[in-house]
């Protein structure tokens, strides 16, 4: 069980022994790279597919199911149409911005993977600051989308643009704030040192994950809106919002541009759903002793999966948000909880030392008396109020 | 309270997804090349014509009078019409088509030609999968014709209704003419 907990980082050193002493550190890098770049690549092709099945049957029809064996190699077919189809480039654009947009777009998302503890052992490098490095590398994609926005030359891009900056600035904040009580518990910024303060099982069987604690509750879920919102998932998916701007900052890419943006718009949300799983989910770490023989990049595996299928589930669900709607949400609602949040993860963190009978409880009802009636009183009033019914003046 | 509505909205699709599995009812989908839904009594694409018998040119019923030529909104109907007369199911001596082509890719499947037509002859198709490798849009006589039989499979009602009133006329001219004849022979 040991061999296949390690079956990665001991291949990787196998491989590595193999090349000639001068080359190892490189070889070292070069295989933990292409073996990120082909796990997450196959993710994102079974990502696209499962989510167009996944939503298809969410409203009861089959979703795609005729390339290959119930259809699994659509991935393949759409991938050599994008491949085969004309690179579109307009007149009027800014050539160079409108060529290196998507590049800048996936290329840095493929460091954010470098940070994230897979497995036991399993991090591509053990920074000291490896949150902070995933999150000044995750803001590079806004620059990368308002590039595209603002090369186009096309009003709708620059509008898509605009609103993509609004959305991905106002939700990083909620998205960072709902990281810091995590930080606070485990009194470090790498993220494998997380991973391993949530290690063990409180009372003996309940695992210390942050998610299971109330700050950890709150936390998780401001993340997840903030997370579904910073990667332009349904039900905040404005800057593309076909109805009303074609394709946001999209409309001028075409081809394997276009594809490299989905690329990397998926890339970012395995990184920010992995990072989810890190913070607030235990990371690598089974559920139950019991089940600790399962290795531990799959429970990571199936965490994430679930995580996915969460924010899949999510868009089938929601119809998408007005913009005043969406920067309310995240200014007057998430930003407050966040911020309460904080408060009751270090209250909750500071009574870690109570010893008295019913400490726990009493734990619990402290954060809870904090967090549920700021949930209640936020959640009635950040559209100012119950809206009252509508009135249609010209109908009546 | 906030988040209410969005759990409610969650049951749903959950329950979609997992209802889908195992009750096939759910899926509105037809999938098509394999599976067909019935096809409708009215609906309608390109018009065809009539042929009585088994001679598909022959047999038409169509007596090139080009009522539908001249009311067809598009022009899509072109009629020529031959100098020999042949006798129709009353015994009438009548003119036929020499040609009968309708453009297809300018009729707009609207059905005037068939309302106007006094001779039930020409109808309307329920053929919809047309295309093909060659670019010949326009439809000639031999490709318009079809049988009474299948008018009678795509629009049931319609042709029994249509077949009855041909036989109620086919009778009364013939007992005409048996009432002309009885005097003759007193």
């Amino acid at each position: 069980m040991k061999t296949l907990d390690q079956i990665f980082v001991l291949t990787q050193h196998w491989l590595t022994g193999l090349a000639p002493a001068a080359l190892q550190p490189l070889v070292s890098m070069l295989l933990i790279i292409a073996a990120l770049m082909a796990v997450f690549g196959t993710c994102f092709a079974l990502t696209t597919i499962l989510e167009r099945k996944t939503l298809g049957r969410m409203q009861n029809r089959y979703g795609p199911n005729r390339v290959g064996p119930f259809g699994l190699l659509q991935p393949a077919a759409d991938g050599i149409k994008m491949l085969t189809k004309e690179d579109i480039v307009p007149e009027a654009a800014d050539k160079a911005l409108h060529f290196l947009a998507p590049l800048a777009l996936t290329a840095p998302v493929w460091l954010a993977f470098a940070v994230l503890p897979f497995g036991r052992n399993m991090s591509a490098i053990e920074l000291d600051a490896g949150i902070l490095f995933f999150f000044a590398i995750g803001s590079a994609s806004e620059l990368a989308v308002f590039m595209a926005g603002w090369s186009s030359q096309n009003k709708y891009s620059l509008l898509g643009a605009m609103r993509a900056i609004a959305q991905m600035i106002s939700y990083e904040v909620p998205l960072v704030l709902a990281s810091v009580p995590v930080l606070m518990a485990a009194g470090s910024l790498s993220l494998p040192e997380i991973v391993r303060a949530q290690s063990g099982y409180a009372l003996g069987w309940i695992p210390r994950w942050n998610v299971l604690t109330p700050w950890g509750a709150a936390g998780f879920g401001v993340f997840l809106v903030a997370a579904a919102a910073e990667s332009n998932r349904c039900p905040f998916d404005l800057p593309e919002g076909e109805s009303e701007l074609i394709a946001g900052f999209l409309t001028e890419y075409s081809g394997f541009k276009y594809a490299l943006f989905f690329l990397g718009e998926y890339l970012g949300l395995f990184a920010v759903t992995g990072l989810g799983v890190t913070l607030f989910l235990g990371g690598w770490h089974a559920p139950a002793t019991w089940l600790e023989w399962l290795p531990s990049w799959g429970w990571f595996g199936a965490k994430f999966s679930a995580l996915i299928f969460l924010f899949i589930w999510m868009r089938a669900t929601l119809p998408r948000l007005r913009l005043d709607q969406l920067l309310n949400f995240a200014w007057k609602f998430l930003v407050p909880l966040a911020l309460i949040d904080l408060v009751a993860a270090a209250a909750w963190l500071k009574s870690g030392g109570w010893q008295f009978a019913w400490a726990l409880e009493t734990r619990w009802l402290l954060c809870a008396t904090l967090l549920a009636p700021a949930y209640v009183c936020l959640g009635r009033h950040w559209r100012g109020g119950t809206p009252k019914p509508r009135r249609y003046h010209y109908a009546q | 309270m906030l988040g209410l509505g969005i759990l409610k909205g969650f049951m749903e699709t959950g329950r979609n997804f997992c209802g889908s599995y195992y009750d096939p009812e759910r899926l509105t989908t037809v999938q098509y090349p394999e599976e067909r839904l019935e096809p409708q009594a009215n609906a309608r694409t390109i018009p065809f014509l009539i042929y009585d018998g088994s001679d598909p040119i022959g047999g038409l019923r169509c007596t090139a009078c080009t009522i539908c030529e001249q009311e067809c909104p598009a022009h899509c109907i072109e009629i020529v019409k031959d100098t020999a007369k042949k006798p129709d199911y009353l015994g009438k001596m009548q003119l036929h088509p020499k040609v009968f082509d309708i453009d297809t890719a300018v009729c707009m499947e609207c059905g005037i030609c068939a309302e106007v037509c006094p001779f039930d002859s020409i109808k309307m198709d329920q053929v919809f999968e047309r295309a093909g490798s060659h670019r010949r849009l326009t439809l000639h006589k031999d490709d318009l014709s079809k049988s009474n039989e299948y008018y009678n499979k795509i629009h049931p009602a319609e042709a029994a209704a249509v077949d009855a009133a041909r036989a109620e006329e086919q009778k009364k001219a013939q007992a005409r003419k048996a009432a002309a004849a009885v005097p003759a022979t007193p």
